[in-house]
């Protein structure tokens, strides 16, 4: 997000999920799309097998995309910018770039131009093991479509050097000219239903509703002048620089809405630690989660089927939540119990219906200042929709970047923070199943998925299982830098010898006591998707 | 090009079906085996129409208008066809509609009361084999109500691109089977696209008629697609989720966890109340208890240590609006920007 918004002027994915319609090159590359965004997924299968749409995967595993694609490229995790700047250099050498567009719409494409020079398909391929004619190919394929839309999700993202990643897609794009039309793009797949939601209403430290800054003198005074108080100006603690502060006594109570961190966040037992520092650990959920087990003061609250409101999906698409039933009797919705406790700290809120609060939220995000309920409710509106006659906006950046110009921006190859050695000499990366969802806090209470999916398993190559001693099926012990845990294995060539991989859903065979928690020093992500481990035969 | 159809003069482009251009002109033809998405087959017979000038019917889902044509949709011929048509499926097709999941909404029913059929009037005596399992546990496969419409074959192939089911055996005992089980995503596009009850849900026993139930358009809360989906509920029980084709950006397509999994929300282990820690364990409290508990103690620790000393964490689960109140909370109750979500995970 802090990637495209430097390079493009806008976090968001550019495009819609409709228009991949429109796209004959369709570069998908840290998203295990069939599993994680199903339904998109099944678009893509569709486009490949029936209307002949190349489809590059670029993934250190073999997911299940790869029967639809044209190329598959298996760099190593962690080396997305060696092929990315690998890709961009082909592009310029072979003169496949759009220089119209270039001139019109960027700058700054002399220094990127420089900076991927040494990027040779060479010195790639030395790296990564990518055969050169492979990325080759794969320029040649995105540099000549007439439409090419670029997805990404974590497997980008997640990574210390994440933000970097970001930018050398974007300058991909940049570079021939895929922005602003139908069937290209740069498209970064939103995980969760509200995701961008949370994002677009300003549950980000460093900006209030709208992504405006609240170190900027006029944003503060506006959101001073509209929620009569004074507000700091000081950006706030991200994520995991929260946990970091509560483990060093600076952070004294919090308040967790609707999220597991002692299953989904890194480095659970730091956590763990942090958070039995609280004086005070609030936990709303529907559920008594991993992490409600450490609360101080618990507060249920109703499941999206049992209120209204909006979600955003990953298209910007602002859609309408209907309450289909009641919730258990006696609980209230979210908005309620957080209306209430603000008016008992001395700061009334009074909303009668969260289309009153919607109400606010479209006075003070320009964003949203043409959506009302009312207009929602003959389907979902794209943002931005600047007034309540604009159709909203299915394609960003057509006719001109949001930017003003895109930027083009050098980045550099930078190894993951952990290197596999003797004593920990496999990669760990993390991910996704489809039959659950992020923290396991519903879908492992639906007895039909747990059916068909009962526990974690680790992916693990049959060169390695050989060396291991290990069969389909065995319990393996995974032990990292910071924790070990239990798990199954399933021997497939899905990953790569010396890469094994697990899904984070299951507590009780919980990935991220392994996962690190060094940060992007821009975008505060941390690098889920590379840890090192060793694995150790169990009895049965 | 020009075409008439029941006498009505219709200019329009070339290219699409007999069926298209009826159905955009609000000219009603009977289908089972069409569904709209899918390649057309012309199996079931069902929209058969006279053309003048040729001899026999045409089935107008996969025959294209061309320029001049006259076509009769509704001829007593084109009914008798179609009596006919249904006449057969009925050898097959129990007439169980009491018990079967789909009373109510489902086109073959619907299509023998208008057609006035007031019995399956052949009989043979060739008792359909036992049909072991299907694909998915999540749907349960009835043989003998099955009319062959490859609907769900079709849907899976063309739709989700998975290929698991094909026709199987041949005369009476033909039948769906799974023939790629381990290809099967589980994803119910099979069970939407089924006209009749041939496929069914099989996660719970209780249901609910279509006319009992409360039908909302909603969204999934699950991933990031923002799948649009209609939740049944029949009294304050969720009972199913169904679809239709151009529903949502989704266009009726939906994942194992937007169609099945949704029985969370009845579950006995949902919070009910709140709960206060005493002496290391957590015991239920009134809303009054915990709120008044929590806004003291806010207020000490923002007393003592100042603002930034508290911290929240919104959700990319709860709704914007949840969201909107969460961080203006923080941000203007408690006075810090100490506010983030997961997006950064």
């Amino acid at each position: 997000m802090v990637g495209l918004a430097t390079t493009l002027g806008s976090g968001a994915m550019t495009n819609s999920i409709a228009d991949l319609k429109e796209a004959d090159v369709l570069l998908v590359t840290g998203s295990n799309t069939t599993e994680t965004h199903p339904v998109i997924g099944m678009l893509l299968r569709n486009r490949a097998r029936f209307h002949g749409a190349k489809i590059i995967v670029v993934d250190p595993r073999k997911i299940d995309l790869v029967e639809e694609a044209t190329l598959w490229l298996q760099p190593r995790p962690g080396d997305d910018i060696l092929w990315l700047n690998g890709l961009a250099h082909i592009i310029i050498q072979e003169g496949l770039y759009n220089k119209p567009f270039i001139d019109q719409h960027t700058e700054a494409f002399d220094a990127v131009k420089e900076k991927v020079s040494r990027y040779t398909p060479e010195f790639v391929e030395e790296v990564t093991g990518i055969p050169k004619e492979k990325l080759i190919m794969a320029a040649r394929m995105y540099g000549s479509a007439r439409n090419g839309a670029i997805l990404y999700c974590m497997g980008i993202t997640q990574h210390s050097s994440g933000t970097n990643g970001v930018k050398a897609i974007s300058n991909l794009a940049l570079l021939c000219g895929q922005l602003g039309k139908p069937g290209s793009g740069v498209n970064p797949l939103r995980g969760q239903n509200n995701v961008q939601g949370a994002c677009d209403m300003g549950c980000l430290s460093n900006v209030y509703p709208g992504y405006q800054g609240v170190a900027l003198r006029e944003m503060k005074d506006k959101f001073e002048s509209h929620w009569g108080v004074p507000l700091s100006g000081k950006p706030g603690l991200t994520v995991v620089e929260m946990s970091k502060a509560a483990l060093d006594g600076k952070i004294k109570a919090m308040y967790i809405m609707g999220e597991n961190p002692m299953v989904t966040d890194p480095d659970l037992s730091h956590l763990e630690k942090a958070y039995a520092r609280l004086e005070l650990l609030i936990v709303q959920d529907i559920f008594l989660t991993e992490t409600g087990k450490m609360a101080h003061v618990i507060f249920p609250s109703l499941c999206f089927l049992e209120k209204d409101g909006t979600f955003v999906n990953t298209e910007r698409r602002v859609q309408r939540v209907r309450k289909v039933v009641e919730g258990p009797k006696g609980v209230l919705p979210d908005w309620k119990i957080i209306c209430d406790l603000s008016s008992r700290l001395g700061y009334p809120m009074t909303y009668g219906t969260p289309e009153e609060i919607f109400e606010e939220i479209r006075t003070v995000t320009p964003q949203y200042a043409g959506i009302t309920y009312g207009r929602l409710e003959s389907g979902g509106i794209q943002w931005p929709c600047p007034d309540v006659n604009h159709p909203g906006t299915p394609i960003l950046h057509k006719g001109r970047i949001v930017r003003g110009k895109g930027l083009f921006v050098p980045v550099d190859y930078t190894p993951p923070p952990e290197v596999p050695d003797k004593d920990y000499p496999f990669i760990m990366s993390t991910g996704r199943d489809y039959y659950h969802y992020h923290g396991g806090t519903m879908t492992r209470r639906v007895k039909i998925l747990n059916q068909m999916c009962p526990e974690n398993f680790l992916e693990l190559n049959p060169s390695d299982s050989k060396k291991l001693g290990v069969v389909d099926g065995d319990r393996v012990k995974i032990v990292g830098r910071r924790g070990e845990f239990i798990s199954k294995v399933k021997i497939t060539d899905r990953v790569p010898a010396g890469v094994v991989f697990a899904k984070f859903h299951f507590a009780e065979a919980p990935v991220n006591i392994i996962t690190n928690t060094v940060l992007d020093p821009e975008s505060k992500i941390t690098d889920l998707k590379v840890s090192t481990v060793r694995i150790e035969k169990q009895g049965s | 090009m020009r075409i008439t159809i029941n006498g009505k003069v219709i200019e329009t482009e070339e290219g699409p079906t007999i069926l298209r251009i009826a159905q955009m002109n609000g000219v009603r033809i009977p289908t089972l085996c069409h569904m709209e998405g899918l390649i057309p087959t012309g199996m079931c017979r069902m929209c058969v129409v006279e053309v003048q000038g040729l001899e026999n019917p045409v089935t107008a889902c996969n025959t294209r208008a061309t320029d001049g044509m006259v076509i009769e949709t509704d001829t007593p011929k084109m009914r008798e066809l179609r009596k006919e048509v249904l006449q057969f499926l009925l050898v097959r097709h129990p007439v169980e509609c009491p018990v079967c999941d789909k009373g109510g909404e489902c086109d073959l029913q619907d299509y023998v009361y208008e057609y006035g059929l007031q019995k399956a009037e052949y009989q043979v005596d060739a008792p359909i084999k036992e049909y072991k399992t299907y694909a998915t546990t999540a749907i349960k496969y009835h043989p003998n109500r099955c009319i062959l419409c490859s609907r769900c074959i079709r849907a899976c192939r063309e739709i989700v691109g998975r290929e698991v089911l094909d026709l199987q055996e041949t005369g009476f005992n033909t039948r769906v089977e799974a023939v790629r089980p381990e290809r099967c995503i589980q994803c119910g596009e099979c069970l939407a696209a089924c006209p009749v009850g041939a496929l069914t849900e099989n996660l719970s026993p209780i249901k609910g008629r279509t006319w009992q139930a409360k039908r909302v358009t909603t969204v999934c809360g699950y991933c990031g697609v923002g799948c649009t989906l209609e939740a049944n509920a029949v009294g304050n029980r969720m009972i199913k989720v169904t679809t239709h084709e151009g529903l949502g950006t989704n266009n009726g397509s939906l994942c194992v966890k937007g169609r099945f999994g949704f029985e969370f929300v009845n579950s006995p282990e949902r919070l009910r109340t709140p709960l206060i820690r005493e002496n290391g364990n957590l015991r239920e409290a009134s809303w009054e208890e915990a709120l008044t508990h929590v806004s003291g103690k806010l207020k000490e620790i923002k007393e003592k240590h100042g603002p930034d000393s508290i911290a929240g964490l919104a959700s990319a689960r709860v709704t914007c609006e949840e969201n909107y109140v969460f961080q203006k909370l923080i941000r203007a109750a408690i006075g810090t920007n100490n506010v983030d979500h997961c997006a950064r995970l």
